[in-house]
């Protein structure tokens, strides 16, 4: 008997040193509200900018899981989350339709851009979007898409369609990287293409470039670019365990004055990352 | 490339200063392996035991399925666990998802099989006259099996380590039941995954380095206490 305490001694003691605080996670509580956002508005650091605004606010614990509006939107559909910060309007104004969401306010616009290396090789500079994406087809330009399912990659999608081509495939001129936003950009470096983000996360990449990234904006400005974004309460209808209550304050907060103005001021670079427009 | 060297640097000085993000993934962390590890050693121990002791029809059956689970892939293992823990499934309403203790029970799929498989060729490995031995110096069943844990103690060991490895390293479970929640479910690996999402290599570096000394410090730890 002793050898064998002996034996498990360092075994227990193992589990010892690493239980420094082994203590329960907190499980569900009022004061605890659950989002499931995009990649853009985390990688940017808008969302931890907001967070302590909001909890002085509403006294509501915010916690956020960042992926892509697809899994933020199948998350709101299993109600694991209790409210949404997505950006693909088609498919939320379905999620609401079809009774998992309701309420949804827009928030905040910024603009997709195409971004290039600074030898554009397919000419694309200045072009309009559906331009831009018969030129780089029939130059078989290098261009990178998420394909993440993910608002920006059902953003991109739908270009393709309103530029009245077929959307590619295994065409070895489209890199499809599965990816965030910003990991998509940095293949995109890597391997001298094209590629759509949203403007934040092109300021935010151009940042850490010091300013002098290796990827320029060749394609801005056309009004198909517009990229915005809602918040939509998960329904509890549908999810009778969602926490409601917190879920409408959030969604009240973000589309009220102070937040509005504080997702104005937000800046990187001494540039405007997300424009409000709750009130329009 | 000095974002390697960056990286180094910035683990010291995140360790030294006491960076609160920092503390709060190796507190994450700590807290589910030591979860996950007490789970996979308090079942796998005595499984792994009975596999490689007693002899049984099907018992080759058994380990084959135990060694192939072996391989399991962890962003499976995430993916199974989600579907049984979110608010639609099955056990939705113990409100595990987005917890730690939700990324333990993945963790303990992970290491359950490491932890049966390696245990269980420590008891075979060992001489087939053991047995003999221990009951000719009148062991009794429990000593018996006691008597043949301490004889493959160091074995063990090993095994438990390389689950205790494998469970602190693993970013697949830990992202797709935690949730990467920051100060809550975010685990040094998930934070790596993250900064490097962000484009921070040398922060993500710097993380790797930070998870790589408490494994050492582990190590170092069990070490000691086999010396004694």
């Amino acid at each position: 008997m002793k050898s064998f305490i002996r034996f498990l001694m360092p075994m227990v003691l193992a589990a010892a040193i690493s239980a420094v605080p082994c203590l329960p996670a907190a499980a569900g509580d009022n004061a605890r509200l659950l989002m499931a956002t995009t990649t853009s508005t985390d990688n940017t650091g808008l969302l931890e900018y907001l967070e302590p605004y909001f909890e002085e606010a509403a006294g509501i614990d915010l916690r956020w899981t960042a992926t892509g509006t697809g899994k933020a939107l199948e998350l709101g559909r299993n109600c694991d989350a209790d409210v949404l910060l997505v950006h693909a309007p088609p498919a939320e104004k379905e999620f609401v339709k079809n009774g998992y969401g309701k309420n949804r306010t827009q928030i905040m616009y910024n603009d997709f851009v195409i971004i290039g290396p600074k030898s554009d090789p397919a000419g694309i500079k200045g072009k309009s979007v559906l331009g831009t994406l018969s030129a780089i087809k029939e130059k078989g330009a290098k261009f990178v898409s998420r394909g993440d399912d993910s608002g920006t990659h059902k953003k991109e999608l739908s270009l393709w369609e309103k530029a009245g081509l077929q959307v590619p495939e295994k065409q070895n001129w489209y890199i499809q990287t599965g990816q965030g936003m910003l990991p998509s950009i940095n293949i995109a470096e890597e391997r001298s293409t094209y590629i759509m983000t949203d403007r934040g996360t092109y300021i935010k990449y151009a940042h850490e470039r010091g300013g002098n990234p290796p990827l320029e904006i060749m394609v801005e400005g056309d009004p198909v670019l517009r990229n915005q974004y809602s918040v939509i309460q998960v329904n509890p209808e549908n999810c009778p365990n969602v926490n409601a209550e917190a879920a409408r304050k959030f969604s009240r907060w973000m589309a009220g004055q102070q937040a509005q103005d504080l997702i104005g001021e937000f800046k990187l670079m001494g540039k405007t990352l997300f424009i409000p427009n709750a009130r329009q | 490339m000095d974002f390697i060297l960056q990286g180094l640097t910035e683990a010291f000085r995140l360790l030294l200063a006491g960076d609160e993000e920092t503390f709060s993934a190796v507190a994450a962390t700590l807290k589910v392996s030591c979860l996950s590890m007490a789970a996979s050693l308090a079942l796998g121990l005595p499984l792994g035991f009975l596999l490689g002791y007693l002899r049984f029809p099907g018992r080759r059956k058994i380990r084959m399925v135990v060694d192939t689970l072996l391989s399991l892939p962890t962003v499976f293992i995430g993916l199974m666990v989600y579907a049984f823990v979110s608010s639609r499934g099955p056990l939705g309403e113990m409100n595990l998802l987005f917890t730690l203790p939700g990324i333990a029970i993945g963790q303990t799929i992970l290491a359950l099989p490491i932890v049966i498989a390696l245990s269980a060729t420590a008891v075979e490995s060992l001489e087939a006259g053991l047995r003999t031995t221990l009951l000719s110096l009148g062991a009794g069943k429990y000593r018996l099996m006691t008597g043949i844990m301490w004889e493959a103690r160091h074995a063990i060991l090993a095994a438990a380590l390389t689950a205790y490895g494998r469970v602190m390293t693993e970013v697949g479970i830990s992202m797709m039941v935690g949730g990467n929640i920051k100060w809550h479910t975010r685990t040094i690996t998930t934070a790596i995954a993250l900064e490097t999402a962000k484009g921070k290599f040398a922060m993500g570096i710097a993380l790797g380095l930070v998870l790589l000394m408490i494994a050492f410090a582990v190590n170092a730890g069990v070490s000691f206490l086999r010396r004694k």
